[in-house]
């Protein structure tokens, strides 16, 4: 029988094992919409703004590892997309986001609601295709798909003139089983000779350094992780995307590095001897100074993607591939060797680990932020689906939730985007309706997307969100505390909405929370609403810091440190 | 250092934008872009020639191959190459001894007079970029009221090919 492309793009998704499309229609879509009413295999959850739509895609990506799709209309839905793109864009997280255009006759001659999506969106996508055949329709999808989903993940935009999903227009369909490409293909395995050489590397290594990023978890590798990691009895630290792949409770886990990473991890890093980086990219948040990192090190980079290789740091050993399969055979490599005698140098690391460079005043009057989340973890046993916003809530919660499951962390950690945290979450809770989804965000963060506590209450999404409420954007006070002379332009977060009447009148549980005393019994108050929407205002203590902070371009062995730790002082004065 | 990318590339629309796009995005030199079709009507050759250390040129051609569309990149000048670039210049000629000296310049150099009117010649000269660089500063002494050039095109030398 044969279909209209309003049809056929359904029936590729319905293909393709979707199962939830997030979306919001416009003219340019109607008729893929109309498509959309006629069968119930694909879901589709009407967001309340096409950022929350590509976010919504993102968090389920994240927490699943399957792609998030995306349907918007063309001009104002494409472009509130954007952002959402950019930021699957910068995580390497898969997705295919149809966006729909101005007839093909109308395209160039500024049609209502034209703009050129394919040109917006080049810059932040793998990859972006313009339909101009409905006979095209189910291959490009095929594509899509599959360069969304293989080699470094990421987003695709499918860009579909209004003409061709035209319900008079019908064509026969079949979903292709494979697609060639002759330009496109993905590494898989890497390099025999290399791995030798990494192996040979690694077991001459006095002070060695594990650095695993979020390549393991995008590669599913936290596995072949662990194998690799407790063969050798080394240290490992993480990214902000890669926690949860390695057991934060562990001993050989030494905690996240970079900006706000923990003090052991830092001066393990400036010190190690031989690196051996996983999945990760050398981002300048975990870098810090190019000139002054690793100075000692020959340095082994496990990456699939070519480009991230030497792209900032030169290394020693390249090996492209896919994480799980490179660790796989390292692993097998590693198992009849004799493993080196790393004992000094732990006894260096646990000397720095002795000081916990994470400590914080435990005895305010005013709640800790860093307290409200060690409480969120204990309450939900470190197992729930943690999503995030930006800011210093997010480093909190990157330093203090604790994960122990890869998928669990899902934040906007390459592109920063505010406003991410709702939307994501309500993507890993439509994938998973039973499992606890907790948003940690700030009173800045929350506002940028907060018309989707609607989306919640339409779906039934059962979110826990745990507003940290500074009164400020945090971080950006930070840094004008820091390096701006306590000059706080435009920081303070005036007028601010009764987030406990916002909540209630969008039909959810609103609690706030003042006292350190109510913190646990409120929090735990708030948890126990299992089917409900709960959005939980702690008022915060205004002032308090990320620590510790590598200031941006300085090295891994110059960071501040909390007053209320043993370390050396924060010499932000110095600085300012 | 100078360097020549030679990139074959799908024949789809936006394919050269995703080339430019990228340059201007990680800012990438380009001293000169040519696009043209080849022996195979589904593919297009782009070749660019730029600048920057090597690890920059190590990252340009790792981030152009990791373009969807692209289907080869090389790097020329590591190579045995040959480069020709074409150059049109429209030289003021109105006075006898003029035309005589550059009639004389131009075949020096085995260019050729395309186009004459009573006071402009139209020399057209196929050479490397050095050549055509010297060309025209040889025309110095002379009027000249446009140039155009067409950017270079290079190709391996023997039997070496850039399609893999
Ligand atoms: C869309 C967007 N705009 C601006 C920023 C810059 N920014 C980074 S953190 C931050 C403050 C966030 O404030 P809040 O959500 O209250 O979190 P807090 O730092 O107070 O925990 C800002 C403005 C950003 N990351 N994203
Ligand atoms: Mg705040």
């Amino acid at each position: 029988m044969d279909l209209s492309g309003g049809d056929i793009l359904i029936r590729c998704l319905k293909d393709e094992g979707v199962e939830f499309l997030f979306g919001y229609p416009g003219g340019a879509v109607l008729h893929i919409y109309d498509a959309l009413y006629k069968q119930d295999d694909v879901k589709h959850i009407l967001v309340r703004h096409e950022q929350a739509a590509t976010h919504a895609a993102d968090g389920y990506a994240r927490a699943t590892g399957k792609p998030g799709v995306v349907l918007v209309t063309s001009g104002p839905g494409a472009t509130n997309a954007v952002t959402g793109i950019a930021t699957a864009y910068m995580d390497s997280i898969p997705m295919v986001v149809i966006t729909g255009q101005v007839a093909t006759s109308s395209i160039g001659s500024d049609a209502f609601q034209e703009v050129d999506a394919v040109g917006i969106t080049r810059p932040c996508v793998k990859h972006n295709f313009l339909v101009k055949d409905v006979n095209k329709i189910a291959e490009t999808m095929k594509k899509a798909f599959r360069v969304a989903t293989t080699g470094r993940p990421g987003p695709v935009v499918v860009d579909i003139p209004k003409d061709i999903t035209d319900p008079a227009i019908k064509v026969p369909y079949e979903y292709p089983t494979a697609v060639a490409m002759r330009s496109y293909q993905p590494a898989t395995a890497g390099d025999p000779e290399l791995i030798k050489e990494a192996i040979a590397l690694l077991l001459t290594a006095k002070q060695p350094m594990i650095y695993s990023g979020g390549g393991v978890v995008l590669g599913q590798a936290s596995e072949e992780l662990r194998t690799f990691v407790r063969q050798l009895a080394f240290p490992i630290t993480s990214t902000l995307m890669g926690l949860g792949a390695y057991p934060y409770n562990d001993d050989l886990f030494i905690g996240m590095l970079g900006m706000h990473g923990s003090y052991e991890s830092n001066m393990a890093m400036h010190d190690c001897d031989v690196l051996i980086a996983i999945g990760a990219r050398f981002d300048d948040r975990v870098t810090g100074k190019i000139a002054e990192f690793c100075p000692d090190a020959k340095i082994i980079h496990i990456d699939i993607d070519p480009s991230s290789i030497s792209k900032t740091i030169t290394v020693d050993v390249p090996i492209v591939g896919n994480v799980a399969n490179v660790l796989q055979e390292m692993n097998k490599l590693l198992a009849s060797e004799s493993k080196p005698d790393i004992k000094a140098w732990w006894k260096t690391i646990n000397g720095w680990r002795s000081k916990d460079c994470m400590a914080y005043d435990r005895n305010s009057d005013q709640i800790k932020p860093q307290r409200a989340i060690e409480i969120v973890h204990e309450i939900t046993k470190g197992d729930a689906y943690v999503t995030s916003d930006v800011g210093q809530h997010q480093m909190w919660a990157a330093q203090f939730y604790g994960f122990e499951k890869p998928n669990r962390w899902i934040n906007s950690g390459g592109l920063g985007a505010m406003g991410f945290g709702l939307p994501a979450a309500m993507g890993v809770q439509l994938a998973y309706p039973d499992e606890t989804v907790v948003c940690i965000t700030g009173e800045g963060s929350i506002q940028m997307c907060i018309q989707e506590l609607s989306t919640c209450l339409q779906y039934g999404l059962p979110i826990k969100i745990v507003a940290l409420n500074n009164r400020y954007l945090g971080m950006v006070r930070q840094w004008q505390e820091f390096f701006y002379k306590e000059r706080y332009s435009s920081s303070y977060m005036e007028s601010l909405p009764d987030f406990v009447k916002l909540t209630e009148s969008y039909g959810h549980v609103g609690i706030r929370i003042e006292k350190p005393e109510d913190l646990e019994s409120e929090l735990k108050r708030a948890f126990a609403m299992k089917d409900r929407l709960v959005f939980i205002d702690i008022v915060t203590d205004q002032k308090e810091n990320v620590y510790p902070m590598i200031a941006a371009g300085m090295a891994h062995n110059e960071m501040h440190h909390s007053p209320h730790c043993e370390l050396p002082q924060d010499p932000r004065r110095e600085l300012a | 250092m100078r360097h020549i990318i030679s990139i074959l590339i799908e024949n789809e629309a936006g394919a050269l934008s995703r080339v430019a796009g990228l340059f201007s995005a990680r800012a990438y030199n380009i001293e000169s872009l040519t696009v043209g079709p080849t022996e195979d009507p589904t593919l297009s050759r782009i070749t660019i020639v730029t600048t920057g250390s090597e690890r920059i040129i190590d990252q340009i051609i790792k981030q152009v191959d990791k373009l969807i569309d692209v289907v080869a990149v090389n790097q020329l000048t590591s190579d045995l190459h040959i480069e020709r670039e074409i150059v049109l210049v429209k030289v003021k000629a109105s006075e006898s001894q003029q035309r005589e000296d550059l009639k004389h310049l131009a075949e020096v150099v085995n260019g050729r007079i395309i186009d004459v009117t009573t006071d402009t010649y139209i020399i057209e000269l196929t050479e490397s970029v050095v050549q055509i660089d010297s060309f025209i500063a040889a025309l110095s002494e002379h009027e000249i009221i446009e140039t155009v050039r067409s950017g270079v095109s290079g190709i391996a030398r023997g039997g070496n090919v850039c399609t893999k």
